[in-house]
């Protein structure tokens, strides 16, 4: 025997003010992202860039060398193979939303230095399957595990600043001298620049900050009011790389 | 059942051959081959210890390496307190070849005769060069 009209009301009721009740009474206030950026409490790093000071020494690469040399960066010598973490690209090519024809020419014709924004949303994290790329939650850096990493270049589509490199090959053959401190990577991984996250640990600053001749890099915790980095955002205009598209990424660019 | 004695004959051949290796050691009081590395311990100052007990390392090095594997990929942990109190870099290259410098001894001799030279560790990690 079926159930009646009378029943079947009654049972639909029930449900749907069981339904509804639920998802009043259970609802919390809404969560907040605790590393979102302006919440003082968690370290955010981020790097500023005077662009300034690095025009004054055209030619020079001492950050793409110094990093390349200390992570084992392999030179393939071929622009489609090419790995790189840290490098050098015209104005037009790193800012192709600020840039227009009539733009002061000290600004057109200077170089950016270019490499992982360490985004805050960073869509190169979204699309990896296997989670071998995450944000720290401790620092915001974006980290590599290459343990893990499949070669499947979704990040490479993903990102939208180049950032990433694949091993088309066997890196070994490729690199001049091997730190013996740093792994090396095998064929069929993506590699990116790391913040130096090893030479953090020790307490010191990523190689390229170091050793930049001019200082025209600042490498800091910009979720302290008091850094260094705050400091400098706070006096100097600064651009960022197509901010347009969300990433939120923490390379700033003084100009 | 027609030619017993040769089929019965053949099947104690049979079992006697298959099972050799099992009581040809046991006859003979050791296995035909078994690998002896040599085991190097270079005197870095300051590390005279293991970073764990040597039956510790003999059957869970894996356990360890994985664990250290992890810990520093993706919590950032890079320090290991070993049980006796000294504190270790978690570093295969740095830290576990930095004493055993002999990779070819140390690792190789024994995965090779486990056939469990499938381990990539090296195909990134740095192997120290061999001196010794």
């Amino acid at each position: 025997m079926g159930i009646d009209r009378r029943k079947f009301l009654t049972i639909a009721g029930l449900t749907t003010l069981t339904t509804l009740g639920k998802s009043v009474f259970s609802s919390s206030p809404a969560g907040h992202d605790p590393i979102e950026t302006g919440s003082e409490t968690v370290k955010r790093l981020a790097m500023a860039i005077d662009m300034v000071k690095c025009r004054q020494n055209e030619g020079c690469a001492e950050c793409t060398n110094i990093c390349h040399k200390i992570h084992n960066v392999p030179d393939i010598g071929n622009a489609k193979e090419e790995v790189k973490w840290i490098w050098k690209e015209n104005f037009e090519a790193a800012f192709p939303n600020q840039h227009h024809d009539l733009l002061e020419d000290n600004i057109k014709n200077s170089p950016a230095v270019v490499l992982c924004n360490h985004c805050d949303d960073p869509p190169c994290v979204k699309v990896c399957p296997t989670k071998s790329t995450w944000k720290r939650e401790s620092d915001g850096i974006v980290m590599m595990d290459m343990h893990r990493c499949i070669g499947c270049r979704y990040c490479v589509a993903g990102c939208p600043y180049g950032s990433r490199s694949f091993n088309f090959r066997d890196p070994r053959p490729f690199i001049k001298e091997t730190n013996p401190e740093y792994p090396t990577r095998s064929k069929g991984v993506v590699e990116k620049c790391n913040f130096c996250a090893e030479r953090l640990v020790d307490g010191l600053l990523p190689a390229c900050v170091d050793i930049c001749p001019e200082k025209a890099l600042t490498f800091g915790n910009i979720n302290d009011p008091e850094s260094e980095i705050r400091q400098i955002l706070k006096s100097r205009h600064s651009i960022r790389r197509k901010p347009i598209l969300g990433t939120n990424p923490q390379i700033y660019y003084l100009v | 059942m027609y030619d017993a004695g040769k089929i019965i004959l053949g099947i104690l051949i049979f079992l006697v051959l298959a099972t050799s290796p099992f009581w040809y050691s046991k006859a003979t009081g050791q296995a035909e081959y078994l690998p002896d590395p040599v085991i190097l311990t270079k005197d870095t100052p300051g590390k005279d210890v293991c970073v764990m007990p040597t039956d510790y390392m003999r059957s869970s090095h894996m356990d360890l390496l994985n664990d250290w594997r992890n810990s520093v990929v993706r919590d950032g942990e890079r320090k290991f307190v070993s049980p006796d109190g000294h504190e270790y870099k978690k570093s295969l290259s740095n830290t576990c070849m930095d004493c055993h410098a002999n990779k070819t001894e140390f690792c190789d001799k024994c995965h090779s005769y486990m056939a469990v030279a499938e381990i990539n560790c090296w195909n990134c990690h740095v192997e120290p060069k061999e001196e010794l």
